[in-house]
């Protein structure tokens, strides 16, 4: 196992210094030492704990869930480091340089569906699952098709979801280190898939529980040296925003960005619920050992995770001031007219602004250990899906109990297939219009996953049929309402006016999905429905007590 | 056994209050965010008020109070489950341990 990790560690090294010498002729980006410095370090530390979590994880409880043992202010540190994307953290602090308050409005709503993960579902998760949410699901249903479906629609979000991070990702790094396109997407399938396949959830988790302390700690940095230049007086700050950006006193009011109702409420259903049926997030409560650890962790991922979208309005308005106003536009490309590498740059340039050449490297190999973190945890819930909901119990043969050891190989498998299909992917779509690729993971997340694991917890009354009928429901109609709507029907497919004129089709895939879920239970009068309804008390015992709930932990 | 416990006056009483709080809780999250999106989408000035004659505008100090909010409501939660809701599980799990022995 060691000289295995050793030859993947040559290999990269290898992979780097190969790409750094194609650049030195100078048609990227300069090489950037010292960011290429703090990246290997980052990447050594990584594998280091990759090593010593793959001698640690031996069950299939280690590898799905790191054998429970997280505690809940972990877990709720790797959950921030999980949902503080390089989606966020540039693409949140770019929109706020460029559109002011609109900004914050993104940020309010992706964090709002956190409380509502607590109050519903988080400690309901623990009690009733094991390694994915299908368990919840499936836990008095029929099995098959329940797993059958909870693996769709997980699959589809998470290729979704990696489509999204693999070409940002790509281009991110094309920028930042001046690497290739292609070896940069290469790099990040490669150690993803080495983080997880070697180390399971333990690797997972720590991978994200470091990069969510480095992101906090630079970005922490970077708000208190933009405001020591104001005085710390936000007044000061936001008059010299306003004196600089082009749109002047606009950035300071809610603009076009929610402009009629519909498109808000779906959109807020879309973040809201959405969070709530991504795969990977809910993967992370099966890791702590019980209910109350549960809940810890939703209160420390919901205190980072606001305090972190706090930060990104400071730096998109000190973006405004000190890289837009900086002296000489440095940090401007004047053949496009926009920022070097684009908007989403803000964050990055930012960063040399107020710290020069070493921070810019800092905050460079944070981004990558961003992309990598969250990667590695859609790859271990895809993986997942397939071998824990696909191969171990919906086609397993009737009555048999599948071998745990076979069962973490086909996860490995399946989290090499992941891993190459989300770099040919990545490779496939450099040159797409990918903005609409995270809308419909969310979409999908919210309409197919989170209708079914909802009722499947709180309705006595729901039957295999209603949610196998309800979860397609959302699932397709989720696809199709995306597809005939204004981002892949008219700016992709150019077909003209959209058929659908909603960017996020959540508020009326969502509530399809709920009530295909009710009208094909409650006209089920199948003996698999009066047995469904039969088992739901003894399901919410469990639910409401653990009482026989998976305590994960190996005693 | 599930007779047994669904009659245990001590499950009663969490799952009533539980999923009353849970619910309550809930509500009041999602009345705060859509009240602002509502803002937002309708009447945006409102939130454009300067305050005191400067730049800066209400809509941002209501925007921070938002996120503080969240996590207030989440500390709210934990804080009733891991005493009151935590103690009645207990109480459930040592009634039902009696009943067996």
């Amino acid at each position: 196992m060691l000289n295995r990790i050793f030859s993947l560690l040559v290999v990269f090294a290898g992979v780097a210094f190969a790409a750094g010498a194609d650049l030195g002729e100078g048609t990227k980006q300069d090489l950037n030492v010292p960011a290429i410095v703090m990246f290997f370090l980052f990447v050594a530390a990584t594998l280091g704990i990759t090593y010593w979590a793959s001698k640690k994880t031996k069950s299939a409880s280690d590898f799905y869930t790191a054998g429970g043992g997280i505690t809940g202010t972990q877990n709720g540190t790797a959950i921030a480091g999980d949902y503080m994307s390089a989606a966020s953290f540039l693409g949140i602090t770019g929109m706020v340089y460029l559109k002011g308050y609109d900004g914050l409005i993104f940020s309010i709503g992706f964090l709002v569906g956190w409380p509502v993960i607590l109050f519903m579902i988080s400690e309901q998760l623990r009690n009733l699952g094991k390694y994915t949410f299908a368990d919840v699901t499936a836990y008095r249903l029929r099995q098959k098709p329940i797993r059958i479906l909870a693996a769709l629609g997980s699959i589809s979000v998470v290729i979704l979801y990696l489509i999204a991070q693999m070409v940002g990702s790509g281009k991110l790094i094309q920028i930042l280190f001046g690497l290739e396109y292609e070896f940069a997407v290469i790099l990040v399938g490669a150690l993803m898939v080495a983080y997880v396949a070697f180390g399971g959830m333990l690797a997972t988790t720590w991978v994200q529980i470091i990069k969510a302390i480095l992101l906090l700690l630079g970005t922490t940095f970077m708000s208190i040296m933009v405001m020591a230049q104001f005085g710390f007086s936000f007044e000061a700050l936001f008059k010299a925003a306003t004196e600089i950006h082009p749109k002047g006193i606009d950035i300071m009011t809610p603009g076009g960005l929610v402009s009629d109702p519909v498109s808000a409420i779906s959109l807020g259903i879309a973040l809201m619920f959405g969070t709530a049926g991504l795969p990977h997030i809910l993967m992370r409560f099966f890791t702590v050992a019980d209910a109350k650890e549960a809940r810890k962790s939703v209160f420390v991922a919901t205190g980072l995770i606001g305090y972190f979208y706090i930060l990104t309005f400071i730096m998109g308005f000190g973006a405004i001031v000190l890289v837009l106003g900086a002296e000489g536009n440095i940090y401007w490309d004047t053949t496009t007219n926009t920022l070097k590498g684009m908007n989403n740059m803000a964050a990055v340039w930012l960063a040399h602004a107020v710290g020069g050449d070493y921070f810019l490297g800092f905050i460079s190999a944070v981004a990558f250990a961003t992309i990598l973190a969250v990667v590695s945890g859609l790859t271990l819930a895809g993986a997942s899906a397939i071998s824990h909901d696909l191969y171990a119990n919906a086609f397993a043969k009737e009555g048999e109990k599948v071998d745990e050891l076979k069962e973490m190989r086909v996860s490995k498998y399946a989290t090499l297939a992941i891993g190459v299909a989300a770099i040919i992917f990545g490779i496939a779509f450099e040159k797409q219009n990918i903005a609409f690729v995270v809308a419909l993971a969310f979409t999908i997340a919210a309409s197919a996953n989170f209708p079914v694991l909802f009722m499947s917890i709180f309705w006595k009354g729901l039957t295999t049929r209603g949610a196998v009928i309800g979860g397609y429901v959302g699932l397709i109609s989720a696809l199709v309402l995306v597809i005939l709507g204004p981002v892949v029907w008219t700016s992709i497919l150019g077909y003209g006016d959209p058929i659908v004129p909603y960017k996020f089709p959540a508020v009326f895939s969502v509530p399809m999905a709920f009530i295909a879920i009710w009208f094909f239970s409650i006209t089920d009068n199948s003996e698999d429905a009066k047995r469904c309804i039969d088992e739901f008390d003894a399901q919410d015992i469990r639910c409401q007590t653990g009482i026989g709930a998976d305590s994960a932990v190996n005693h | 056994m599930v007779e047994k416990i669904k009659s245990n006056p001590s499950y009663i009483e969490l799952v009533s209050k539980r999923s009353a709080f849970s619910w309550k809780l809930t509500i009041t999250m999602l009345v705060v965010y859509y009240a602002f999106i509502l803002y937002i989408a309708f009447s945006p000035e409102t939130l454009g008020q300067s305050i005191s004659g400067g730049v800066a505008t209400i809509g941002i100090p209501i925007g921070m109070a938002i996120i503080l909010f969240a996590f207030i409501m989440t500390g709210i939660y934990v804080k009733r489950a891991n005493s009151e809701f935590d103690d009645l599980t207990k109480q459930v799990k040592e009634d039902i341990a009696k009943e067996i022995k």
